[in-house]
């Protein structure tokens, strides 16, 4: 695996020597846990174990809870709560569960801009990045799904907002959310279909998570400078890399025990303080919430969703030639589905001959700009539309699509790129001299 | 240019954000201290018990706690009744049984019965579903930083019911409370885009609790702002009974993470040492 020349498993014993001629497990995992890994990785190079660990912990909470929980619109709360008060340790494994989704989307969205600024998505690794908005879209998927399960009143209006998106599709619409839902309106069949898909998603995400780790290990690991690790000999390949067991196996944990830290203080200290308190009211057809909020980790997208409406010229413009086919409801949600499709097309938008961020002085800052506007996307997504907040929203919408479309394919042309190290041994020995010399500090730049 | 340019965005920010929150219309949360506030917080179970009186002489005339059983009133972490109370205190319930076709004397194993009227929403739940001051500006830190939540609000309406503002007409229906944000409002006190000029609104509800409304055994304090914040506190833990284990688990969770962060790294220091020190000496 990897291309990159390293030693692999041979089987010793006469017991291994069997089993490896029928079935080459052992040999598998060796190679998968024996990885050639970049020495230079730094610590964002830790969401992957962080991710897969969360992955682990929301399916085992989950089939727990599924033990106690009902799929029935007259009890599905009341099975909540009956999980919070009388399941032995049920309101731990409750608030383990609905805060893992918030450590889950923490980390997916920390993963993605570290893809971002250290061009890992670039080629030869376009299909890691693929699988890996794949997976993301998959885990939107569930983790709406899953909101829904409680039914509490956002449980109950945000599936009427979110699946009333579809019906804003022309023609097909209608269809599409009747068939989504199994009725004409949020109830009993919508409840069913979505327990029964937030229990078979996660499994469909593990599977992808396995061709997520097969590719990115058939390519290597990327890395800080974004320079390939040296695959002549096997010696020049060691000089640039370590096993992945143990020095990363240990650096990672590490990492992830400090993120597993902060997770349980929310979980045990403030386990409400990231979900929305209406949900905590059963649902009621007849009572919509004054503000439909969806969870934080949705608010950019949906701040992209409402910042097209119909006072938008370009919305205008798009309305009047479409003969009103694309009107701004469809325009909204063709806005939030292209959001997530522009950055999957990162890797053919970028048109820059270096790979990392740290040597491309003016996409740093692009780069920075483009994590603030997530960020005040995320604000915008929490307010009510009314205001200044819609222009704000519109301004970070136009900002994410300038980002992809325009600046990413400019930026290779006119930037002039610093010059990376040669190699991975060379940016290595550089991290320790520096160290040694310049009292430790290496330079930050703008996003590290 | 471009200063004057943000300033007149701070300022549209600002005004248009007092709007949002008009439209939405403010309440007045008074910020009360609780001793089960922070991550070391307890409920104090005296409060606890004196909460529980004042709902069931008053609260539960109207209201129910559908969710809450009877029994967790023995709980550890919560009122803490002796075995021999709860039983007593159950009696004082009659719910429908569905085998006996008929209502009976409740038992400890039964839930507090639903609300009695039917515009009186169930309160098992209040003090978490009306935790949402996620001011200012919608980030949240007031609920962080002061704890601010569901009881504060509970209390806060409690002692909301305070002379209505002059624009108001004397015969709007309800009571006005300055911490209610659910209410109808009248026109006169609106500005000409339909938002609220002032705190609060008109409350179905009429003044629950005064000054003495209920007696102690032991003569603790019965003045307005007591008995809500005794009520709250008892409503905060119907909402969330298991609030104690729940923080001893974060607590050890914590500190064994703590531990074993400690033990990684070194781990993790020692192993990449010679690694290190190879790229130090090569230089």
């Amino acid at each position: 695996m990897a291309g990159i020349p390293h030693d692999h498993y041979e089987p010793t014993s006469a017991k291994e020597k069997w089993l490896h001629q029928r079935l080459p497990i052992v040999g598998l995992m060796y190679d998968t846990l024996m990885i050639p890994t970049p020495k230079n990785l730094n610590w964002m190079w830790i969401w992957g174990i962080v991710l897969t660990f969360t992955l682990v912990l929301q399916i085992a909470t989950g089939i727990v809870l599924v033990m106690h929980y009902v799929p029935h619109v007259d009890m599905a709360f009341a099975s909540v709560e009956h999980i919070m008060r009388n399941v032995n340790g049920g309101h731990m494994i409750r608030y383990v569960h609905m805060n893992g989704a918030s450590l889950f989307f923490a980390a997916v969205y920390a993963h993605i801009f570290r893809g971002l600024y250290y061009g890992s998505y670039k080629a030869p690794r376009e299909v890691t990045w693929i699988i890996g908005m794949l997976i993301y879209l998959l885990m939107m998927g569930t983790a709406f799904m899953g909101y829904v399960l409680p039914w509490g009143q956002m449980s109950f209006h945000g599936t009427a907002v979110i699946t009333g998106l579809f019906g804003a599709i022309p023609v097909i619409g209608e269809s599409i959310q009747t068939w989504l839902l199994g009725a004409s309106a949020v109830g009993q069949p919508a409840l069913n279909r979505f327990f029964s898909l937030h229990y078979l998603l996660p499994f469909i995400i593990a599977g992808l998570v396995i061709l997520h780790i097969w590719a990115f290990h058939t390519t290597g690991n990327n890395n800080p400078t974004g320079v390939e690790v040296r695959r002549t000999s096997k010696e020049e390949a060691e000089r640039d890399t370590l096993p992945f067991w143990p020095y990363f196996v240990i650096k990672d944990l590490f990492a992830l025990t400090i993120i597993l830290l902060i997770f349980f203080a929310i979980v045990g200290f403030m386990p409400n303080y990231l979900g929305h308190p209406d949900n905590y009211i059963e649902a009621n057809p007849l009572a919509t919430p004054a503000h439909i909020v969806p969870e934080w980790y949705f608010l950019p997208f949906y701040a992209i969703l409402r910042a097209f409406d119909g006072d938008v010229w370009l919305v205008i413009i798009v309305d009047f030639i479409t003969f009103g086919f694309v009107d701004a409801k469809f325009f909204g949600v063709l806005a939030m589905f292209g959001a997530i499709a522009v950055m999957a097309l990162a890797p053919w938008l970028d048109t820059s001959s270096v790979r990392s961020g740290r040597y491309r002085p003016m996409f740093k800052w692009w780069f920075a700009i483009l994590v603030v506007d997530f960020f005040v996307l995320m604000w915008a997504g929490a307010m009510p539309a009314e205001g200044i907040y819609p222009t704000i929203a519109l301004i970070g919408s136009s900002y994410w699509f300038a980002y992809f479309l325009i600046i990413l394919p400019l930026l290779g042309i006119i930037e002039k790129p610093t010059k990376p190290p040669a190699t991975i041994e060379d940016d290595f020995k550089a991290m320790y001299k520096k160290d040694r010399s310049a009292s430790g500090t290496p330079a930050v730049s703008p996003a590290e | 240019m471009l200063k004057k340019l943000s300033l007149s965005a701070a300022l549209t920010l600002g005004l248009s954000a007092t709007a949002a929150l008009a439209a939405g219309g403010a309440g007045h949360v008074e910020d009360y201290d609780f001793s089960f506030e922070g991550p070391f917080g307890t409920f104090d179970q005296n409060q606890l018990q004196r909460g529980l009186k004042v709902y069931t002489e008053v609260c539960a005339a109207c209201h129910g706690l559908k969710f809450v059983p009877i029994r967790t009133l023995g709980d550890a972490g919560g009122p803490d009744l002796p075995a021999d109370q709860v039983r007593e205190y159950a009696k004082l319930y009659e719910v429908y049984d569905e085998e006996l076709e008929d209502f009976r004397e409740a038992k400890p194993v039964d839930h507090f019965p639903e609300s009695a009227l039917e515009n009186a929403p169930d309160l098992s739940l209040m003090a978490k579903a009306r935790a949402g001051f996620h001011g200012p500006y919608g980030l949240g830190i007031n609920q962080l930083m002061k704890g601010m939540g569901g009881p504060e609000y509970i209390a806060s309406l409690m002692t909301g019911y305070v002379d209505p503002p002059a624009c108001a007409p004397d015969d709007f229906d309800g009571y006005y409370n300055r911490a209610f944000t659910a209410g109808g409002i009248p026109a006169e006190c609106k500005d000409e885009n339909g938002y609220s000029k002032i705190e609060g609104s008109w409350i179905g509800m009429a003044p629950p609790l005064d000054d003495g409304y209920v007696e102690f055994d032991d003569g603790h304090e019965n003045d307005l702002e007591n008995l809500s914040k005794d009520v709250s506190a008892f409503l905060m833990w119907t909402a969330e009974p298991k609030m104690m284990a729940r923080k001893q688990a974060g607590l050890t969770g914590v500190l064994f993470l703590t531990v074993l962060a400690v033990l990684l790294y070194l781990a993790n220091k020692r192993l990449w040492a010679p690694i290190k020190q190879r790229a130090k000496d090569e230089e």
